[in-house]
Parts: structure tokens; C-alpha cells; sequence
């Protein structure tokens, strides 16, 4: 049975965790990710899960351990933020190569500096280009039950990537809200059992796993992950409907809000999408044909739906959490191509940098005219 | 390019099934001098065998039957490390 509990999100990726219970979780404590793993140990601890944590001595570490374990033939998981996400970068990318399939929430934070521990995307776009799948949740509930999709996908012959579930740092990591958890068969019976191609304890075939690469392959292999992260967008799809058809609730790559009549359309990543869609229905009322795009899937970033989304807009403007200091922040950067050549008309502003708050009324501050930077001080910074 | 396999052919990340991969002979980047072993002075130590980097000492069982030059690399430290020099580097 299914039952509805006040979690955060951290409690709630917890629980996740739990039902799925891994085999390895090789993990290094970092606000705000820490509730999630401070909640998932006293649960192995009480015996409701049977995971092995490995407490390392840092997150490049934790990382490094989880590729072993994953390679190995055991169920891993981990979880990071900002600083941790970002010491971990260089062996995401070779997790990514060695097409391990690691599980990882993140509690988006932003980097340093100044060091600060409230939330933005600059961690998560710091590894933009590093090969895994990266899922943004709007909610404790998009959160868990991202989580418990995410070994599926992972884990797919055609993907074999890490899947980072990402979720707002203290917006969602911290902030309880009712999380209806599934039953622990229905999660169990969803996710199944770990099988990889070539697990390294195969002893009766053994195999060399990430390999020197000259000039004659590092290509093939470049190739050869960019593919996997492709697939990885319809069989996210795919597993979203199947994970839908228990829980009712619709996991696509993108949520589109109000859009069908609207002329002026917001995009946005995480949770900032609750705010806007408030001041969408205040500007509805208001007669102000606004909507809302959420990106989901930011990697895979499912393009052509996008463009479905917002080819009858008028204006598309997009709300970035990272800045890209001398180029075009990530997500417009991707709603642009997107867009290109379809005449829709597009402006973008950096919100909410190191956990500064988005109001409604920043929402209206953007729909009325070109703003670079919403909220921040000495007014709207007009283009 | 001939011969080198497509992207779409290459097992995911690269893993390597031992069966599948080519066992070239790398001695073939052997430069300089090759072991020659004095077989009456060979005490059968075996540390030349514990020492070489390229596993290309040859036992039978526990007894040492020589060099393997398909991958020694004649970096020479079976001579170096022989109690009784009956290994010495000579020319190719």
C-alpha cells in the first residue's frame, strides 16, 4: 500500500533509497545534500535497508568508489551538492565513459565563491557537458519518484549512464511537504534486479574495464555515449508512462503550463515552476495570456518537444539559475537552438543566484520588458 | 583506417573481453639488447622471473626454461638482478 507522508525532499530521496536499497552507496556528507544520506544511514542502520555505505574521505572518493562498485555489479548509489559535486567532476566524466550506471541525488547548491550553501544550478552546469542525464525535480514527490525511476534508466543496455536527480538545495531538500510513498513492492517490482554487460566479478569472464584510448577510438567512444545519452531521452519517456500508470502523476521531459493559447511563455528548471505558475494564473486572470515551460530532462535536453511547446509563442523568455560570465546562460543557450529559425522571440534573465528568492512579481518584472537579471539589486538592470 | 571498428560496433565504454582482444607480440618494441642465459651458471632463483615486467621468463613448473622474445623488451633487469650473472644482455 501506498501512503502519504510529510517528508522533505531529502526524507523523501531517502525513502527512495530505502525501497531500492542498493547495494553500495559510497557517499561524503555536503549541506544540503546531507539530510538525504544522514536519513538513508539511520534506515540501513535500523535494518530497512541492506546497503553497504562506505563513508570516504571525500566526494572525488565517493565518486571513484561508486564507479568500482557500479562496474563491479552492484546496485550504487550516491549524493552530492555544489563544492562536492564539483570535486567529483573529473571522475563523472569517467563514470559517464565507463558507462556506469550510478544513481545520484543532488541537492543543488551554489558554487563557491563566495562560498555560500543556498541553492542555484551552477553545480549540475558545472558537469553540463560530462555525459550523464540530469533530471530536475519541481517537488519532494517529483524527487522521490524521479528516484525511483532513475535505476531503470540508468541501468537500460541502450543508456548504462549515471542519472543525477536533481532537486533544489533547502527549496525541496529542506521543506516538508505531503510525499505520497509507493509501496515498497511496487518499487522493488519496478526497479528489478542490477544486470550490466560486463560486471568486472564475472570471474568466469573477466573483462578490462576503461581502457587507453588513442587517437584511432577516443572519438568511436565519444560517439558511442553521446548515442547512449540520446536513447536515454525516449526510453525516460517510456519509463515515465510506465511509472505514471501506478502513481497517476506525469513524468515527462517537459511539463508544459497553460500553453496552449499562450503568447508569452516562461521556461524554467526546478522549483522556481510552483512560483511561476502562480503568477501565470494571477496574469490569466488578468487577462495576460502567459504559461509555463518546465524542463525536466535538462540532460538529455529534449529539443524538439521544446520547440513544439513554444513555436505558437509569441515570446519565450528563459529563466537561468547559473550564469555562463561571458556567453549565454545554459538553458537559453539550449531554448535558442531550440527555437532557431522558428521567428519566436527570445529574451532570458539569471535569477536567483546563491538561493535569492523568486516572487511573483519578479515574474511580472520580466514579462513587461527585457531584464538581464531578475532580483537583483538596483532594479530591473534593463537590456 | 582499414580494419578499426565503427562506433556503433565497439562494446559499451569499452569494456574488453580478454578472448576478443589481439595478444600482439610487443617484443616487437624490443630496442638494443636481448638476455641470453648461461644455463650451467642458473641457479634457479627465479627472481629474474619475479622481476620481469613483462612476464617473459619461461618455467616449466618451477623450473626455469628461458626468455620469451615475443614480449621481452630488453630492459634488462633479469641480468641485473641475477645472483650469479648467469644472464647478460647481448646484441640482437
Amino acid at each position: 500500500m501506498s501512503c502519504v507522508r510529510l517528508l522533505t525532499g531529502g526524507e523523501a530521496v531517502a525513502h527512495a533509497m530505502r525501497q531500492i536499497d542498493p547495494d553500495v552507496v559510497p557517499v561524503y556528507p555536503i549541506t544540503p545534500q546531507t539530510p538525504i544520506i544522514q536519513t538513508f544511514a539511520k534506515l540501513v542502520a535500523d535494518g530497512r535497508a541492506r546497503t553497504e555505505i562506505v563513508n570516504v574521505e571525500s566526494e572525488h572518493s565517493a565518486m571513484s568508489a561508486a564507479v568500482g562498485a557500479a562496474l563491479a555489479g552492484a546496485r550504487t548509489m550516491t549524493a552530492t551538492s555544489s563544492q562536492g559535486l564539483a570535486l567529483m567532476a573529473e571522475v563523472v566524466y569517467i563514470a559517464a565513459s565507463m558507462r556506469a550506471p550510478i544513481v545520484m541525488a543532488v541537492g543543488n547548491r551554489a558554487l563557491s565563491g563566495p562560498i555560500n550553501i543556498h541553492c542555484d544550478h551552477s553545480d549540475s552546469m558545472l558537469i553540463r557537458d560530462s555525459g550523464v542525464v540530469q533530471l530536475f525535480a519541481d517537488s519532494a514527490q517529483e524527487a522521490y519518484d524521479l528516484t525511483v525511476l532513475a535505476p531503470r534508466l540508468a541501468e537500460d543496455p541502450d543508456v548504462l549512464l549515471p542519472v543525477l536527480v536533481c532537486q533544489d538545495g533547502f527549496t525541496i531538500t529542506h521543506s516538508a511537504e505531503p510525499v505520497e510513498l509507493l509501496s515498497d513492492e511496487l518499487v522493488r517490482g519496478f526497479v528489478g534486479e542490477y544486470r550490466i554487460p560486463h560486471p568486472l566479478l564475472d570471474v568466469a569472464r573477466p573483462t578490462t574495464q576503461g581502457p587507453f584510448a588513442m587517437p584511432d577510438y577516443y572519438f568511436e567512444f565519444r560517439r558511442q555515449q553521446a548515442a547512449a545519452i540520446e536513447a536515454a531521452l525516449g526510453r525516460y519517456s517510456e519509463l515515465g508512462e510506465e511509472l505514471a500508470g501506478r502513481t497517476g502523476r506525469r513524468y515527462a521531459p517537459i511539463e508544459e503550463y497553460r500553453l496552449e493559447d499562450a503568447e508569452t511563455v516562461i521556461v524554467a528548471l526546478g522549483s522556481s515552476a510552483g512560483t511561476v505558475k502562480d503568477a501565470v494564473d494571477g496574469l490569466r486572470d488578468e487577462g495576460v495570456r502567459a504559461g509555463l515551460l518546465r524542463v525536466v530532462s535538462f540532460r538529455p535536453f529534449p529539443a524538439e518537444a521544446v520547440a513544439e511547446a513554444l513555436c505558437r509563442a509569441d515570446s519565450v523568455v528563459v529563466l537561468d539559475r547559473a550564469d555562463s560570465p561571458g556567453g549565454t546562460p545554459p538553458l537559453r543557450a539550449e531554448v535558442g537552438a531550440a527555437l532557431y529559425g522558428s521567428g519566436v522571440e527570445l529574451s532570458g534573465a539569471i535569477y536567483g543566484l546563491g538561493g535569492r528568492d523568486l516572487h511573483p512579481a519578479d515574474v511580472r518584472t520580466l514579462l513587461a520588458g527585457n531584464v538581464s537579471h531578475v532580483g537583483l539589486r538596483g532594479a530591473a538592470c534593463l537590456v | 583506417m582499414g580494419g578499426l571498428r565503427r562506433w556503433d560496433e565497439l562494446p559499451p565504454g569499452g569494456a574488453v573481453d580478454p578472448d576478443a582482444a589481439p595478444r600482439p607480440h610487443t617484443g616487437a618494441w624490443r630496442t638494443g639488447e636481448k638476455p641470453q642465459v648461461e644455463r650451467t651458471a642458473c641457479v634457479n632463483c627465479l627472481l629474474c622471473w619475479l622481476y620481469c615486467p613483462d612476464d617473459a621468463v619461461t618455467l616449466d613448473g618451477e623450473t626455469f626454461t628461458g626468455f620469451d622474445l615475443a614480449y621481452c623488451k630488453g630492459c634488462g633487469i633479469c641480468a641485473e638482478v641475477c645472483p650469479v650473472d648467469a644472464v647478460a644482455m647481448v646484441a640482437e
